[in-house]
């Protein structure tokens, strides 16, 4: 706790709910208030939450696209370097280029590329794994994995205040609010 | 992916009369996460769970001294001998990768499409093709004779100066096959990582909850990950659905790039594929119909799920059909005498008791599929899907035996029989397939957790 004149003594506010709707409806109310650093948890993806909290894009889509080329560029390119430079071997005449016979591996490492930059993209974009986080000491917050719904405003946001954040999230009327602890 | 209210409700209500729903109502968030999760969680171990690994792991033990003695003594303990060098081995390995195809194409090309039925069979699916991808993957290794030297078919730089050669499709099937185990893995943990993290707050012991946390990465559900994941889920989705017909068809070109008569034909692609998905949902409705009655999940396996999937069975099974009809047609209408004398062969030769049982196996019993009240019935879909997956099985033995075995030249004719050492390393694979599912839904939620919550209708946010 040596730096606790820095970063405030909690990491945020955390609300609670029954619904998909009430957490959207919190997390635009939230938005408009001003609120930027805060996120909407919840036990399966719901696509206005992360418009609600103001996140439109996501790069994963990118990333896919870049490892796709990645692989089919260097899996054309190892084939040709292997079948024309370095190891050329006649094959019933065909010629070294036969590039329609190295389209299918070109395919597959395209595939094969696309989809693991994705998964690790997607992790690392995600910052996981992150096997500890502030909300975890929540004791109400396990049930995101099951059927609660919560959204947590963090004290990082230039508006927060303990008080004022209080008492503008019980305007939301959630089931509970609970302080998170660093 | 997400649906309109109206579509949800119409999940739980039948569209048409007569049509059992997706979903039993009266389910909610809480209810559903712990059916699922206690079947792994709490649920104690009984005898027949253990009864079935026994018999799985039994024949696993064999499959170990089967491929030690194949090691010690080579591939002459086969049946293979020229001019079959092709037999138990790569019909087991047709088999098993065709098997395969169901998961991802519900897994992946049901998504695409939007069909949410999927949520409540894609996570066993997902696992099916992995084990049956693995199951295939070993038949070529064993079938090289020196699989310690396996690592050769991949390019790396090697002191022998040697490359490999990519205008063999051989070549192409070790990038489809490879690729295709690959990113089935990391559709089906990328579908898990979620579910973990229930499994990790559901836990009730310290060991299990550290071994759930640690696979599920520290999920905690934000809405940011959430839509990075579900771009992931639907772009993987996108790469998988191409990637599954390609593997089938490269599997296909193993044969028809080559010049055998009945193998050199343009129409084994589109074949291939729809015979691979026809015996996986096969296996699906083989695995499925045990589990939902031995785990109770009658209410989210519903007879939707086995209905919708004997209807796949019928038109995937009717463009087999097709492929077999046109194959003896083209045979003819080529006016080769080898194609036609393959056709006579096939039907009149010293296999032809295997082909007439493949027609009636895989063209005529499944026939009784169209009948409503059949495809009503779990003990029918189950045989059914049995005769389905043997008619599967003779149709690669047809198309491998009869063709190597009698090829062009009739002095260099041969016979094929395959060995007891065959049957072992097959059933083998069977044990090791039987053996893996039986521990899966043991240790990892059988059904996906979180698409089952996506499926209630309360799932939907309402508009103000």
């Amino acid at each position: 706790m040596s730096h606790k004149a820095l970063s405030p003594a909690i990491y945020g506010l955390i609300a609670e709910f029954d619904t998909s709707t009430e957490l959207v409806e919190a997390a635009q109310a939230a938005y408009a208030a001003g609120y930027r650093k805060m996120d909407a948890y919840s036990p399966f993806p719901i696509e206005e939450a992360s418009d609600a909290i103001g996140f439109h894009k996501s790069r994963v889509p990118l990333v896919v696209l870049l490892g796709g080329l990645l692989g089919g560029l260097s899996g054309f390119g190892l084939q040709y370097w292997i079948n024309v430079i370095a190891y050329p071997l006649n094959i019933g005449g065909k010629p070294y280029d036969s590039w329609p016979a190295f389209i299918v591996p070109t395919f597959e490492m395209t595939i094969l590329f696309a989809g693991l930059s994705g998964m690790f993209g997607m992790f690392a974009l995600n910052g996981l794994p992150m096997p500890y986080h502030p909300l975890f000491h929540v004791e109400q917050f396990s049930r995101v994995t099951r059927d609660k719904f919560f959204l947590c405003v963090e004290a990082a946001d230039p508006k927060f205040d303990i008080v004022d954040t209080q008492r503008f999230m019980q305007s939301l009327k959630p089931v509970s609010i609970a302080e998170v602890p660093h | 992916m997400s649906q309109g209210p109206e579509e949800k409700t119409g999940l739980l209500d039948a569209p048409w009369q007569d049509e059992p729903p997706v979903l039993t109502p009266g389910q909610s968030y809480g209810s559903v996460t712990d059916q699922i999760a206690d079947a792994v969680l709490t649920r104690p171990i009984g005898l027949g769970w253990l009864a079935g690994l026994a018999i799985g792991m039994g024949l696993v033990a064999l499959l170990g001294a089967a491929v030690t003695y194949l090691f010690l003594v080579g591939v002459g303990i086969w049946g293979i001998n020229i001019p079959v060098g092709w037999g138990f081995a790569i019909i087991n390995f047709v088999w098993w990768i065709g098997i395969g195809h169901a998961g991802t194409l519900i897994s992946a090309i049901l998504l695409l499409l939007k069909q949410t039925w999927r949520n409540s069979i894609n996570r066993f699916a997902e696992a099916m093709t992995l084990f049956a991808v693995a199951c295939a993957g070993m038949f070529p290794l064993l079938h090289m004779g020196r699989p310690w030297l396996g690592y050769w078919m991949f390019p790396y730089p090697n002191s022998m100066g040697v490359w490999p050669q990519f205008r063999s499709p051989l070549v192409w099937d070790v990038f489809a096959v490879s690729t295709y185990a690959t990113i089935s893995a990391v559709f089906w943990y990328v579908g898990l990582v979620p579910d973990f993290a229930t499994m990790r707050e559901k836990a009730q012991s310290r060991y299990t909850k550290s071994i759930y946390g640690l696979l599920a990465m520290g999920w905690r559900g934000s809405a940011r990950h959430w839509k990075r994941y579900e771009a992931l889920y639907i772009l993987l989705a996108g790469l998988a659905t191409p990637l599954v017909l390609s593997v089938h068809t490269v599997v296909s070109f193993d044969f028809a790039i080559s010049i055998v008569p009945g193998w050199h034909t343009t129409i084994f692609p589109p074949y291939f594929v729809a015979g691979a998905i026809y015996s996986g949902f096969a296996m699906v409705l083989v695995l499925a119909i045990p589990i939902r009655h031995f785990y109770g999940l009658q209410n989210m396996i519903t007879m939707r799920h086995l209905q919708n999937s004997a209807k796949i069975m019928l038109a995937t099974g009717l463009i087999v059909a097709y492929g077999y009809i046109f194959e003896a047609f083209i045979a003819f209408y080529s006016g080769s005498t080898y194609e036609r004398f393959m056709m006579e062969n096939r039907w009149f030769g010293p296999y032809a008791v295997f082909y007439w049982a493949l027609i009636l196996l895989n063209l005529v019993v499944p026939q009784v599929l169209w009948i409503p009240k059949v495809r009503a019935n779990t003990t029918w879909l189950f045989l059914i899907s049995l005769v389905i997956l043997v008619g599967m099985w003779l149709e690669r033995f047809i198309i491998i035996i009869t063709s190597l075995s009698r090829d062009f030249l009739p002095s260099s004719w041969g016979h094929y029989v395959a060995t007891r050492w065959d049957y072992a390393v097959f059933a083998g694979t069977l044990g090791f397939f039987a053996a893996a599912i039986f521990i899966f839904i043991r240790i990892m939620p059988a059904i996906s957790i979180f698409e089952m919550r996506q499926l209630l209708p309360e799932s939907e946010v309402k508009a103000k």
